[in-house]
C-alpha cells in the first residue's frame, strides 16, 4: 500500500536526532564554518561516543551483513528493512542541523561504504571492526585525480603487484575526510588505482590503504565555498605497499574482469540518496528559517490562490516547498527500493539529480527573499546557500546523475551515450 | 511504514485502465480532437469499466467499491496518458456523484445517484470556472440567494464539460462570504447553456458557457459540509491527469529520439537531446510522488490542502514543460499535426487555469 509516514520507530529517531541537531549542532555551526580546518573534537567525541561507530550510510559492520538479511527475509516473520529509508531520515536531521559537522561524524564513511559493497566477508571483518571500539575513526575513499573527475574510468594511479604486496603510485584529490582517516584516527582510505591500464575499466581495482602505510601523505586540506568543516584532502601515493589481499573483493577481480570496477560504482547506488537526503535537510533549514521569517512579517502563503493571483513571494515559496518534497520523495523511494533489494540505479541519480538543483536553488532564493539580512553572516542562511552547493556537484554532478538517468530511460550504454 | 507499491487491487485497476487507454482512446485521440466529437461506442466502454458506478454504495445501485483518493490518482494518470478530452469526458459524471455521496443528504443521494448507476453512460457536470480572469474558487462572482426556502443562483460560467447533455450539474456559487455547492437540473428555469466553446486544446470535450439567470432550486439541493475535500479531491484528479499527458509527450519523444537520426546518430545520443529527456523523466516521477502524497493524505481524512495545491500547481508547470520540450524534441515535426505532440502542448497548457474540472 502507498504510504508516506515514517514507522513509529523512525519516528522517534527522527524527534531524536533532531534534538541532537539543534541542540548540539546548530549552536556551534557558524564557530566551525569560520574556523576552517579546525576540528570540533569535543563534539566529534560525544557523536562517536553515542554512535559507538555505527554507520550512518553505507553499511555498518553488523547491521548489513548481507547474510543476516536474507535470513531474515526467508524467515519471512521480521518487519521488512527500513535500514536505508532510515539512514535518509537520519541524514536529513543531521544536515538539517549542520551539514559540514555532518560530514566530520567520525564513520565509517564511503570508505566504509565501498568496502560492504566490494568486499569479501573476511575483509568486512578486518577493516570494519574498527569502527565498534576504541578511539573516533573515518574511512574515505578517494577516486577524483588533478587528471579527472567524472570520468571515473579514467584512473591514473597505478598499483603494480611486487610478491604478496601491492605498490600504489599517484596522486588523489577532493578525498572527504581523507586527513582524518590517514592522519587524525586510525582508519583507512579506498583508493582507486589501474592494475592494467590498457584493460580499461577492467583494470580499475579499489585498495583499502591503511592510516600507517608508508608512502602515503596528505599534502592538502582545500579551501572551500561551503561544508569547511568537512576536510576535503589531497593524497599522495609514492611507492606505497599494502598488503595483497587489501584489494577489495573476491580474488577474481584480479582476473580482467569489470567486478571490481562494477563493484566499487555500485557504492554509487546506495551513496546518491545519501548525499541527496543531506541536500534535502540543508534545503529544509533554509525553508524552516524563511517561512517563520514571513510569519513575522505578517505574510501569509495562500496555497488555494489560483497561479494568476499570487504574489511573487507566494509563487517563490510555494516552488521551494515543491521541489524540496518532490526531492524528499525521490529520494525516499531510491532508498525504499534498496530495502526491498531492488535495483534502484535509475532512482538513486533521479535523486541525487533533483535533490542537488532543488536544494542549490531552493537556499539562493532564500537568500534572495530575505535580503540585506540573507546575505548577511549574522545568520545561517549565507552559509546553508554556500554548504548547498556541494550536494549538486559530490557523489556525481548534476550533470552526470542526468547522463545516468538518460543511459537508463533510453537504454542506452555508456559506449552509446557520453 | 514508507511504501511507494500501490495494493494488488490498485494495481489490477490501473492494468485494466491503462490497457482500455492504450488500446481503445489513445487510437482516436487525434480524430477526437480534429473533429470535436468522440465517438459513443468508446464512451460506453469506458462506462463498462465501472469507473463511475463503482465508489457508489450498493444502495444506491452502485458496487459500494473503493473510494480511496490514490486509486483515483492512478486511475486518472491512465487516462490521461490516453487522451485527456476522452479522460474529461467519461469522467464527467463523477463531477456529480462524487460531491453528491460526499455531502449530500440522504434525500439527495437517493434522488441523484441511482441515474448514475445504469448500463447507459449518463453525463454529468459541474460549473465551477467563470470568464474572469480573478477566477478564483474561494471568491466566485456568481452567487447563491436564499429565499423562501429555496436559493437563487445567478452569474455566468464557463468551461462546463457536456453541459447541454448532461443531467445534473453540481454548480459552484458565492454564499455570503464562502462558497456553495448547488445539485441543478439542467433542465431547471433559468440554467442557460450557451454554444458550445472554442478553446486552444481540450478540442474532443464539448465545453460550454452556462449564464445563471436567477435559477430557482430548492433549498435541499445545497450540498451540506465543507467543499474543500472535493476541492482537493479535483486538484489531485488535475495533476494526476497532467502526470498521464506528459507522460504519453515523454514517451512519444524518447521513441522519436531513439528513431530519428542526425549526424550518423539517434539524436538520443546527443546530450543536449538526452538531458531534455532525462529531466522530463525526473520531473514527471516528482509530479507524480507529490500528487500521490496528497492523494494519501485525502485518504486518511486530513486536511490536504496544502498538499493538493503545491502538486497542482507544480503539475500544472512541469506538464508545459514537459510537452514543450516534447515538440522540441522533433523540432518542426512536432509543429506538424501528423504528430501527437503539438495536441499534448495544446492540452497540457489548460492546466495552470483549470480548476474543478475533474473529479475521480
Amino acid at each position: 500500500m502507498i504510504d508516506f509516514e515514517l514507522s513509529e520507530d523512525m519516528r522517534g529517531m527522527r524527534d531524536m536526532i533532531n534534538q541532537v541537531a539543534d541542540q548540539t549542532m546548530r549552536p556551534i555551526s557558524r564557530q566551525f564554518d569560520e574556523e576552517e580546518h579546525t576540528d570540533p573534537t569535543e563534539w566529534q567525541q560525544m557523536m562517536w561516543d553515542v554512535s559507538k561507530g555505527a554507520s550512518i550510510f553505507g553499511g555498518g559492520p553488523e547491521k548489513s551483513d548481507k547474510k543476516s538479511s536474507k535470513e531474515k527475509k526467508s524467515l519471512g516473520t521480521s518487519k521488512p528493512s527500513e535500514r536505508n529509508v532510515g539512514a535518509t531520515v537520519t541524514i536529513e536531521e543531521l544536515s538539517w542541523g549542520d551539514a559540514g559537522l555532518y560530514l566530520s561524524i567520525p564513520n565509517a564513511g564511503l570508505g566504509g561504504a565501498a568496502v560492504m559493497a566490494a568486499g569479501t566477508p573476511d575483509q568486512k571483518k578486518r577493516f570494519m571492526a574498527r569502527f565498534g571500539e576504541g578511539d573516533p575513526k573515518w574511512a574515505a575513499m578517494a577516486i577524483t585525480e588533478p587528471g579527472f573527475g567524472s570520468d571515473s574510468a579514467a584512473v591514473a594511479t597505478t598499483a603494480v603487484r611486487d610478491g604478496d604486496q601491492w605498490v600504489l603510485n599517484g596522486t588523489k584529490i577532493f578525498c572527504t575526510s581523507g586527513q582524518r582517516a590517514l592522519d587524525k584516527s586510525e582508519g583507512f582510505v579506498v583508493v582507486w588505482a589501474t592494475v592494467d591500464k590498457a584493460a580499461g575499466r577492467a583494470g580499475i581495482k579499489a585498495f583499502v590503504v591503511e592510516h600507517d602505510t608508508p608512502g602515503v601523505t596528505v599534502t592538502k586540506v582545500e579551501d572551500k565555498l561551503g561544508i569547511r568543516c568537512s576536510d576535503t584532502a589531497a593524497i599522495v601515493l609514492e611507492d606505497a605497499r599494502i598488503p595483497l589481499d587489501n584489494v577489495l573483493g573476491d580474488p577474481e577481480v584480479l582476473t580482467a574482469s569489470k567486478k571490481g570496477f562494477k563493484g566499487a560504482m555500485a557504492t554509487f547506488d546506495a551513496t546518491r540518496p545519501a548525499v541527496a537526503a543531506s541536500a534535502i535537510g540543508i534545503g529544509r533549514a533554509a525553508v524552516d528559517f524563511v517561512r517563520d521569517e514571513l510569519v513575522k512579517a505578517g505574510v501569509e502563503i495562500r496555497y488555494e490562490t489560483p497561479v494568476m493571483k499570487q504574489t511573487a513571494i507566494e509563487r517563490d515559496f510555494m516552488d521551494m516547498e515543491a521541489n524540496l518534497q518532490a526531492a524528499r520523495l525521490l529520494t525516499w523511494r531510491a532508498a525504499w527500493m534498496m530495502d526491498r533489494g531492488m535495483q534502484n540505479n535509475l532512482e538513486a541519480s533521479m535523486c541525487k539529480s533533483k535533490a542537488g538543483l532543488a536544494v542549490t536553488e531552493v537556499t539562493q532564493k532564500a537568500v534572495e527573499i530575505l535580503g540585506p539580512l540573507g546575505y548577511s553572516r549574522k545568520l545561517l542562511l549565507e552559509k546553508w546557500m554556500r554548504d548547498a552547493k556541494i550536494n549538486d556537484i559530490f557523489e556525481g554532478t548534476q550533470q552526470i546523475n542526468l547522463m545516468i538517468v538518460a543511459r537508463r530511460i533510453l537504454d542506452y550504454s555508456s559506449s552509446e551515450l557520453n | 511504514m514508507i511504501s511507494f507499491e500501490p495494493t494488488e487491487d490498485q494495481q489490477l485497476v490501473r492494468d485494466t485502465v491503462a490497457s482500455f487507454a492504450s488500446n481503445q482512446i489513445r487510437p482516436i485521440a487525434r480524430d477526437a480532437d480534429e473533429s470535436g466529437q468522440i465517438p459513443d461506442s468508446v464512451v460506453q466502454q469506458a462506462w463498462e469499466l465501472g469507473l463511475i458506478q463503482s465508489a457508489i454504495p450498493e444502495e444506491h445501485g452502485g458496487y459500494g467499491g473503493d473510494r480511496s483518493a490514490v486509486t483515483s490518482a492512478l486511475v486518472c494518470e491512465e487516462l490521461g496518458y490516453g487522451d485527456l478530452s476522452i479522460a474529461m469526458h467519461v469522467l464527467a459524471p463523477r463531477l456529480v456523484t462524487y460531491p453528491v455521496l460526499e455531502l449530500g443528504s440522504d434525500e439527495l443521494r437517493k434522488e441523484v445517484l441511482p441515474d448514475y448507476c445504469g448500463e447507459k453512460f449518463v453525463p454529468g457536470t459541474a460549473a465551477v470556472m467563470e470568464p474572469s480572469m480573478g477566477f478564483d474558487l474561494n471568491d466566485l462572482q456568481a452567487t447563491a440567494t436564499r429565499s423562501n426556502g429555496s436559493y437563487k443562483l445567478s452569474g455566468a460560467k464557463c468551461y462546463v464539460p457536456l453541459g447541454s447533455e448532461a443531467r445534473h450539474a453540481v454548480v459552484y456559487a458565492r454564499e455570503g462570504d464562502g462558497t456553495a455547492a448547488f445539485v441543478v437540473k439542467t433542465d431547471s428555469p433559468g440554467f442557460e447553456v450557451a454554444e458550445r466553446e472554442k478553446i486552444m486544446g481540450l478540442k474532443g470535450l464539448a465545453t460550454y458557457e452556462v449564464m445563471l439567470n436567477d435559477c430557482t432550486v430548492p433549498a435541499s439541493a445545497r450540498l451540506d459540509g465543507d467543499l474543500k475535500p472535493i476541492f482537493n479531491r479535483s486538484r489531485i484528479a488535475l495533476a494526476s491527469l497532467a502526470v498521464g499527458v506528459a507522460r504519453a509527450a515523454f514517451e512519444y519523444a524518447r521513441d522519436y529520439a531513439k528513431d530519428r537520426k542526425a549526424f550518423g546518430v539517434p539524436i538520443a545520443q546527443k546530450q543536449a537531446i538526452a538531458f531534455m529527456l532525462a529531466e522530463m523523466a525526473i520531473e514527471i516521477d516528482s509530479t507524480r510522488l507529490l500528487t500521490w502524497e496528497a492523494a494519501w493524505k485525502l485518504d486518511r481524512g486530513e486536511d490536504a490542502t496544502r498538499e493538493a495545491c503545491l502538486a497542482k500547481n507544480y503539475a500544472a508547470e512541469m506538464v508545459l514543460k514537459v510537452t514543450d520540450n516534447a515538440v522540441q524534441v522533433l523540432g518542426g515535426h512536432g509543429y506538424i499535426r501528423d504528430h501527437m505532440v503539438e495536441l499534448w502542448l495544446r492540452n497540457g497548457r489548460g492546466f495552470a487555469m483549470f480548476e474543478g474540472l475533474a473529479l475521480a
